[in-house]
């Protein structure tokens, strides 16, 4: 038998170009999961449907057993179990923090978990959201987390209007859509449990429950654009978006059993760097705040990118401050004279992961503001002697741009030095990057 | 002249701005008959922002985004920029972030 398979597989790998029996096998592993899908989704109807236990009228034997662990501790018992299976949390990004969270609360037996993310999975995301499958990429996270929990799915229009959470936790990637929930919350009287992470630091905390604050309580003004940076350009650090997404999950379970000291009021920062937990006091909620203060202004949604300033996302938006004359593709750039001089502006830690060969690392922070102008002069004209061009390269030909524009500049200086030929040297830069 | 030794603390980011450093023993130099963190946010100015001032401070305060934490308590229970630093205190501004 097994021969056989051998001989056909041998048979179809001569018969097929690779590309044919990587969709062949897409569509085939597509069938089987969807057969998969059907039977388990059977088995799990009759399984159900058989126990029923003498002791509770709430909770079936299965689940006793299964939750048993968390029903022995006093804080929780029969009586917070039973609450969080008819409980209802809506958990917004299935990402860093969405994952963990989600698992955990789907683990703990709560009864219905809604997911919304706008985005689709990608290979970037497998470091640290640990919901999604490798065959997922391309398909949207609520798909890709539900074939995981089995949970329900939706979008977020009307979601409040239809349904009564209990919790919200926000596991967002960008400033708008954390204004955005915090006012829906308020409006709509659920607690929001915030995390949030960067690099090697998280921070957490309760917003909108009881006496405590909401997040514009805290930030009645949003941050400039600039100096929110998104993990896509400054990384994250699986394990601690894993802390803080079970922590998120540790707080909502608090807040259905109704335990004491849920982080109300309270933030939790957390540096990974040197495993240290900062606990901190916050204000109370604010009579003077626009959305839960005494006298709001806001008392419907609004436009929360217009209201910050920055897209509802934490993809990067490209720019266009240059000519296309001033542009050129790196297919181009490789067919050009090899005694061009080529300066890669990305930072040191990007430089090292890859590079083209016979380039310069000046990251774009250098150039910035002009403030080294004289060093760079005095770089570019060591290079007149082998070339009259000067190209720029980045990741996504933002900064490149940005470099080149700063640059134009600074060849006006170059011409006012007394050494210096009167020949400005032509500069251009690469758009497509890396 | 008094002393008035102090810790200053960055995170979330906003250490980016001062030299990558999270922690920072300074002494405060008591000519003013005391310090207000109004005050000391002029010094840190003047005296640790290495660069690009407007992403810390704004209209003689912090900028949008920035929490400021006296002994682990929220400045705006402390009267913020009017709050009279003591010895020993440890002042916090955490940059906060928004990934997940
Ligand atoms: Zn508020």
């Amino acid at each position: 038998m097994q021969y056989f398979y051998i001989l056909e597989f041998l048979y179809r790998k001569e018969r097929m170009t690779s590309k044919d029996e990587i969709s062949e096998l897409k569509d085939e592993i597509l069938e089987l999961k969807t057969l998969l899908k059907q039977k388990e989704k059977r088995l799990k109807e009759l399984i159900n449907s058989s126990e029923n236990c003498p002791y509770s009228t709430q909770l079936s034997c299965q689940e006793i057993s299964r939750y048993s662990r968390h029903m022995l501790i006093p804080q929780i018992g029969m009586k917070g179990q039973i609450a969080m299976k008819q409980s209802s949390v809506l958990i917004i990004g299935l990402g860093g923090l969405g994952c963990p969270a989600a698992l955990y609360l789907a683990a703990a037996g709560i009864g219905t978990i809604t997911f919304v993310d706008y985005d689709e999975v990608e290979i970037t995301n497998f470091n640290r959201q640990i919901l999604h499958a490798e065959d997922n990429i391309n398909v949207s996270k609520v798909e890709s987390a539900c074939d995981m929990l089995q949970a329900n799915s939706n979008t977020l229009q009307n979601l409040f209007d239809k349904n009564k959470y209990d919790v919200v936790l926000d596991g967002s990637d960008n400033v708008a859509t954390r204004y955005l929930l915090n006012d829906m919350c308020v409006l709509n009287q659920v607690p929001l449990v915030s995390g949030s992470a960067l690099q090697m630091e998280g921070q957490l905390t309760v917003y909108n429950f009881e006496d405590g604050p909401c997040y514009r309580c805290l930030f009645p003004i949003p941050p400039p654009p600039d100096t929110v940076t998104n993990c896509g350009d400054g990384g994250v650090l699986g394990a601690v978006t894993g802390v803080i997404g079970a922590l998120q999950a540790l707080e909502t379970i608090k807040i259905l059993t109704k335990a004491d000291n849920v982080m109300s009021g309270r933030l939790l920062i957390f540096d990974a760097s040197s495993t240290t937990f900062l606990n901190v006091k916050l204000r109370k909620k604010q009579e003077t705040c626009d959305v839960c203060g005494l006298k709001p202004k806001i008392t419907q949604l609004i436009d929360y990118e217009q209201f910050c300033g920055s897209k509802a996302h934490d993809k990067v938006i490209d720019i266009n401050i240059l000519t296309e004359v001033e542009n050129i593709c790196v297919k181009e750039l490789a067919t050009l004279e090899k005694e061009s001089v080529i300066i890669d502006v990305r930072p040191k830690i990007e430089y090292e992961i890859c590079k083209l060969p016979n380039t310069i690392n000046i990251p774009y922070t250098y150039f910035k503001d002009n403030k080294n102008s004289e060093d760079i002069t005095k770089t570019l004209l060591s290079f007149r002697s082998k070339t009259s061009r000067v190209f720029f390269i980045c990741r996504r030909g933002n900064d490149s741009q940005r470099t080149e524009a700063s640059m134009l500049i600074l060849s006006l200086l170059i011409l006012h030095f007394p050494f210096t030929e009167k020949k400005t040297p032509e500069i251009e830069q690469d758009r497509d990057c890396l | 002249m008094a002393k008035l030794p102090i810790t200053l603390q960055f995170n979330g980011g906003a250490e980016l701005l001062f030299d990558n450093k999270k922690l920072h023993n300074v002494e405060l130099i008591s000519e003013h008959r005391e310090w207000t963190i109004g005050k000391l946010l002029i010094w840190i100015k003047e005296n640790l922002l290495k660069e690009r001032p407007e992403l810390f401070l704004q209209d003689e305060s912090v900028r949008p985004g920035i929490l400021v934490l006296v002994n682990d308590v929220d400045w705006e229970l402390m009267d913020t920029v009017n709050y009279k630093i003591q010895p020993s205190d440890r002042i916090v501004f955490i940059s906060t972030l928004h990934g997940g």
